[in-house]
């Protein structure tokens, strides 16, 4: 997608004067996380289970290679191929190979963030070839020409009145307005789609390397159609799915679904082994896997190792309130959110992505909730150190921190200027106590009144009282 | 570590106090000396580097993490009437210098001997309650770095239950963020605006007549923006409640107002 993360700004001042924005994320509010918190105080063990997950993601990035190698071989040794995918125009270059060599025109998907960020979609669409979006969520940003808000729930900004106008135009059907109704509507529309396909993509949740299998997780049965019922199945993933063994992604999958709807399990988890052998019923006759970088091991050994560790299940995003007041959108980019925030500047450049880690009051409330413990503050502020070596953090906020620095590492100096400003803003302030406005300070007072200063730095008062008191 | 009978305790003031309500170190000074320490208040220190750490200026991070250093060495604890610097000096300042180093060992030990005021006061110092009154309705926020870096939660319901005349009236959603985030609140200021208004709905709608809180670039945000909107709410610090020290206007309220 073309990235408007440097309009992050401008982004964020529509996403705030959007009313059935802000009410679609009002519902996304609390329903989140209360499920998320419910399910967590229902499980005694799941803080261990979040140690677990993340020395288990640690221990496979520490051992990346041989697990690829591993899963690769399974794979072919079932019957299966494995292409590699040094980046996105690579991996559209696979893809799209595939569908030709296979005459497909028509191919299914099942929700893949994946497949959002290599640009797939508008890919397929110049080769002629028409993807059909299979989650719910998807499909309706699909009719609606827009880009997932969320990892999760891509249509999570929308409101149940827009579904309706969507459908009503886009399904040729009379307009439905009860969610079982529109959910009808989008099941009979979508299953025929399903049989027309000629190729059906996924990308994965896991990828275990002792068994060559992949596990996907849904909660409407639509990945286990798109991938059962074309002659090919295709899966995307990014490198860092990797997982030892079949028990391991359990381990993962235990805390995936609780962090991210609340649910003990998805409704559905596939684990899919290899294309079809001759005794089964069904299942497709190729299985292609393509691996994919995208500087995913460029971020190795960096201080952004750890977010490889990221099971996109969006915990983070459903417990920021920057992400809770901007929606998804405003982000400019194919993640949301604070996992975005970390993720984006490596895919799009920090030129282009300065906003979004400098978007974010470090509350820590994200890394609270993540289930592998990603220490997203820290690697938002590792940004913020880039950019501040790279000279980018704008000119006044550079001036202003050099001029600030200057004085508090000059104690004395610090003191005087402390008790002279104190002094003069509590004689400005004067018996109000408070400014609605004052030079400089527009940030602060355009919303919000400035408190004034008592009158005396407490340095200066404890001084005089350590004085008289000698 | 066993605990003097009358420990020195260095006060770590922060900036923020220091330039614009110098009572809650004042406040900070008498709950510490009725718990029988010995406050002093190094004139070594400035700011924690907050401003420079979060805006990945590392040099001017380290250099005041130093300077901050030296100046709190020497001390049985350090105090800090702030969960967000308390969390700079004793979570991020080791991470700054290289483990095995002589001044790793040196923020490691600071970090040890570190404490937020009012943890401190129950934690380490054992109080279990204070000898205050104050005959109204409050609700308390609980700023993030205190919450989440430093586990500050029952520590100040459990002494403001013992402040006589007291009731407190739990804020809901009184774990998210109000916005404030330092450079934060005026570099996004339409994002910060959102979230005070939530912040300030909620506080409202508990009926408390004050909000307290423990640190006070929230107290600053969250009461600057109930006056812009005509709020009645009041706001202190946590602090000034339990030390009984009101004589000051509650904060961005002048003189000219009574309250």
């Amino acid at each position: 997608m073309q990235s408007t993360a440097h309009a992050f700004k401008a982004n964020v001042r529509a996403a705030l004067a959007d009313q059935p924005l802000q009410q679609a994320l009002g519902m996304a509010r609390t329903g989140f996380q209360q499920k998320r918190a419910d399910a967590a105080a229902r499980l005694p063990e799941f803080e261990a289970l979040r140690d677990a997950a993340k020395a288990l993601k640690d221990h496979v990035l520490g051992h990346l290679d041989l697990y690829l190698e591993a899963f690769e071989q399974r794979v072919v040794e079932q019957g299966g191929k494995v292409h590699w995918a040094r980046d996105a125009a690579e991996a559209r270059a696979i893809l799209i190979d595939l569908c030709q060599a296979a005459g497909a025109r028509t191919v299914t998907k099942s929700k893949s963030m994946v497949t959002e960020e290599i640009g797939l979609n508008e890919a397929l669409e110049t080769a002629g070839i028409r993807p059909i979006e299979t989650d719910l969520g998807e499909h309706i940003i699909q009719l609606a020409g827009q880009r997932p808000s969320h990892i999760l729930a891509p249509a999570i900004h929308m409101t149940k009145e827009r579904i309706s106008a969507l459908f009503a135009e886009h399904h040729g059907r009379p307009p439905v307005t009860q969610a079982p109704e529109l959910l009808a509507e989008a099941r009979a529309f979508l299953r025929q789609r399903y049989f027309e396909a000629d190729i059906g993509i996924t990308g994965a949740n896991f990828l275990v390397a002792e068994t060559g299998s992949i596990v996907l997780v849904t909660n409407e049965g639509n990945a286990e159609l798109t991938q059962g019922l074309p002659k090919v199945h295709v899966v995307l993933a990014g490198i860092e799915k990797l997982v030892p063994t079949l028990e391991d992604a359990f381990v993962l999958l235990r805390v995936l679904a609780r962090s991210a709807t609340g649910q003990e399990f998805s409704a559905y988890t596939t684990v899919l082994t290899g294309p079809k052998r001759p005794a089964d019923l069904d299942g497709p006759g190729e299985l292609h896997v393509v691996l994919l970088d995208n500087g995913r091991a460029g971020m190795l050994g960096t201080e952004f190792q750890d977010m490889l560790r990221c099971i996109r299940c969006g915990a983070c995003m459903n417990h920021c309130p920057v992400y809770l007041a901007t929606g998804g959108h405003a982000y400019g980019s194919v993640y949301p959110g604070p996992m975005g925030a970390v993720l984006t500047p490596g895919l799009v450049g920090i030129e282009e992505a300065q906003h979004l880690p400098n978007a974010s009051t470090f509350c820590g409330r994200c890394e609270q909730v993540c289930p592998v413990r990603i220490p997203l503050p820290k690697m938002m502020r590792h940004w913020r150190e880039e950019q501040f070596r790279r000279q980018l953090t704008p000119p006044t906020a550079r001036y202003g921190l050099k001029l600030w620095a200057f004085a508090a590492r000059r104690p004395a100096l610090y003191h005087l200027g402390a008790k002279v400003t104190s002094r003069l803003l509590g004689w400005l302030g004067g018996r109000r106590g408070r400014f609605a406005s004052l030079p400089l300070a527009g940030g602060w007072t355009g919303s919000r009144d400035l408190p004034a200063p008592e009158g005396q730095s407490f340095q200066a008062l404890w001084a005089a009282r350590q004085g008289r008191g000698r | 570590m066993t605990r003097p009978a009358a420990p020195r305790v260095a006060l770590f003031v922060t900036c923020l106090v220091d330039l614009f309500r110098p009572s809650v170190g004042f406040a900070a000074v008498k709950l510490l000396a009725d718990a029988g320490c010995q406050v002093e208040v190094p004139r070594g220190q400035t700011c924690c580097g907050q401003p420079a750490y979060n805006q990945g200026d590392r040099a001017t991070t380290i250099g005041l993490a130093r300077q901050t250093i030296q100046a709190l060495a020497g001390f049985d604890y350090v105090v800090v009437p702030s969960g967000s610097c308390a969390g700079m000096l004793k979570k991020h300042y080791p991470s700054l210098f290289e483990p095995g180093s002589a001044e790793r060992a040196e923020a490691d030990r600071l970090a040890e001997r570190c404490f937020e005021l009012i943890s401190f006061l129950t934690d380490v110092l054992g109080v279990g309650a204070v000898q205050a009154t104050l005959d109204t309705s409050v609700t308390y926020h609980d700023s993030c770095s205190g919450l989440r870096e430093l586990g500050i939660k029952q520590q100040p319901r459990q002494l403001l239950a013992s402040v006589a005349g007291l009731e407190l009236k739990e804020l809901p959603g009184a774990e998210v963020c109000c916005g404030f985030g330092g450079t934060f609140c005026v570099k996004y200021p339409e994002i910060s605006t959102k979230m005070v208004s939530d912040k300030v709905a909620e506080i409202e709608a508990t009926g408390a007549a004050l909000l307290l809180a423990g640190d006070l670039g929230c107290l600053m945000n969250i009461a600057g923006r109930l006056k812009r909107t005509g709020g009645k709410v009041e706001a202190r610090h946590v602090a000034e409640v339990l030390a009984g020290q009101l004589d000051q206007p509650p904060i961005a309220a002048g003189r000219g107002e009574v309250g």
